[in-house]
């Protein structure tokens, strides 16, 4: 009891306890320190103003750098001048050449998606299917798919196809990747319980191995779709008539660099827009992660 | 297949007032025995601790009665329903709780009244809809225990349950364990190596010391004390003796 209340008047009253008396050296005091409290005071800044802090900060110094002449105007308009080429395509065919470049990417995607998914899904369930396909993968993986339009041009022409298989191939190894090792790397412990309590073959697969393996697919999907607007714009250097990939050569032919501009903003926003559609994909198919994830 | 029973659907044998049969088994890991001619029999209700060291080979000898792990040479004889309480509590984090202990059931309003009931049994009714992340260490392995019960096994297997529960939550499970134990009387294998624990539960107490069984002990039949000494002994602990 008194060794409490000592303690707890020695807290109270911060400041060196021992002030009064003179230190001895047989009785060395302990310092205490005092530990701050309110700690729920620091959440001032609302998390949307910080993402687009950096963006507004980039806006600002381009907008500085360009404006009074400080560069050349043909090598980085104005923020101004941008504005208004990217209105003049608005108002133009921008739509029409955004719609098949997306058409494009989302064909690309679902085919190169969905092979992973299969193949990503057999070998890592399988061992047989390691066997089979995964060096085969993991090779062919390697090779960059800028090196295949070559190929691809002798193979399937110059028109849509070509364009198409190259977005699969593309889009098919983030997600074979991703999904072979999420399956793979199932904990093993809860496997063994369903498996003892009864569940076994495409029931285990279904009810505890995909969902298991879901943040990893994902995460393999995310890459693919990512990879489908990279590989996107190397195939609309194949001889297209549209799309974004098209205007971004037309632009460079024509020194537009206003327009150049425009067309990597777009890219960008593509992105942006990728991520956020996988992000509902997750709340979407992993509801049990909503509000639980660790950070 | 050197088991027989385990194994072979066919081999069926009805035993009076016996869950469980083991004679002569052997299990080794590439050259190292792990169980050496090990005999054990448990009745029907009966609740068994078995006692060991780590690497003693008791969870292996859980894991053969689960059907998990198969023996290498002996007879095996173990009831159709039979459940296992692992030492983590192995849920699928993608299921809701009442998923959870309905799991392998065959899917239907009854699955769902009986996961509902055996929830309540283990004092977690208002956790059925929840995910499993969102429960405590006590409460996720009192949802493992509900999964285990709602089959009403006729053999209840609990592998270390309580190791990983701070103290205070390990002595809220025994008390439940207890409760449970006298409604549905299954038989029961606990695998511990807390000795107060196997004294606390058990009717029975074997200790397993390198792959043998080396002693056997009646709980009911001695004192508390007495028992406990016995057993550390057994373990190779040394104690002071207390008057």
């Amino acid at each position: 009891m008194t060794v409490a209340d000592d303690a707890r008047t020695r807290i109270a009253t911060p400041g060196p306890p021992a002030a009064a008396s003179e230190p001895r050296e047989s009785e060395p005091v302990t310092r205490l320190v005092r530990l701050p409290a309110g700690g729920a005071r620091r959440r001032a800044i609302p998390p949307g103003t910080l993402r687009v802090l950096v963006p507004a900060l980039v806006l600002a110094l381009w907008w500085w750098v360009t404006s009074g002449g400080r560069v050349d105007p043909s090598v980085l308009p104005t923020p101004r001048v941008v504005w208004d080429a990217f209105w003049q395509l608005a108002s133009g065919d921008l739509w029409h050449h955004l719609s098949t470049s997306l058409g494009r990417s989302f064909r690309g995607a679902a085919v190169g998606i969905s092979a992973g998914l299969l193949l990503g899904g057999i070998a890592g369930l399988s061992k047989l299917g390691e066997r089979l396909l995964d060096s085969s993968m993991q090779m062919l993986r390697t090779v960059p798919f800028l090196a295949i339009v070559p190929l691809l041009i002798v193979w399937f022409g110059i028109d849509e196809t070509p364009k198409l298989v190259l977005i699969a191939a593309a889009t098919t190894f983030p997600t074979y990747l991703n999904t072979y090792n999420g399956v793979r790397n199932v904990d093993r412990k809860v496997v063994e319980a369903a498996r003892s309590y009864g569940l076994g073959g495409a029931r285990l697969v279904r009810e505890i191995m995909l969902p298991l393996a879901m943040p990893s697919i994902l995460t393999g999907v995310r890459f693919s779709l990512g990879v489908s607007i990279l590989a996107l714009l190397a195939a609309e250097q194949i001889n297209a008539s549209s799309g974004l990939g098209f205007l971004l050569y037309n632009a460079q032919v024509h020194q537009r660099v206003d327009i150049l501009m425009v067309v990597v903003l777009i890219y960008a926003l593509l992105g942006l827009a990728v991520d956020l559609v996988v992000r509902l994909l997750e709340r979407y198919a992993m509801p049990w992660r909503s509000g639980v994830s660790a950070r | 297949m050197a088991v027989g029973g385990v194994g072979a659907m066919t081999a069926v044998r009805h035993a009076l007032d016996r869950a469980v049969s083991v004679a002569g088994l052997h299990k080794s890991f590439g050259t190292a025995p792990v169980l050496a001619d090990v005999d054990l029999e448990i009745g029907e209700g009966e609740f068994v601790a078995l006692l060991g060291a780590s690497g003693s080979g008791k969870t292996t000898l859980l894991r053969i009665l689960a059907g998990i792990d198969s023996a290498d040479a002996g007879e095996v004889w173990v009831p159709e329903v039979r459940t296992v309480v692992f030492q983590e509590p192995r849920l699928v984090p993608s299921k809701r709780v009442w998923r959870n202990v309905a799991l392998g059931l065959a899917r239907g309003a009854a699955a769902r009244a009986s996961a509902t009931r055996a929830l309540a049994e283990v004092g977690l009714a208002d956790k059925a809809q929840a995910w499993p992340a969102t429960l405590s260490g006590g409460q996720a392995q009192r949802v493992a225990l509900a999964r285990a019960l709602v089959r009403e096994p006729a053999l209840l297997l609990l592998d270390e349950p309580f190791a990983a529960l701070d103290a205070l939550t390990r002595l809220r499970m025994h008390d439940l364990i207890r409760q449970l134990r006298a409604r549905h009387r299954p038989a029961t294998l606990l695998v511990t190596h807390d000795v107060d624990e196997a004294i606390l539960l058990a009717d029975r107490i074997a200790v397993l010391v390198d792959g043998r069984i080396r002693l056997w002990i009646e709980v009911a039949a001695q004192a508390h004390d007495e028992v406990r000494t016995q057993l550390l002994s057994a373990l190779g602990v040394k104690t002071v003796a207390t008057t």
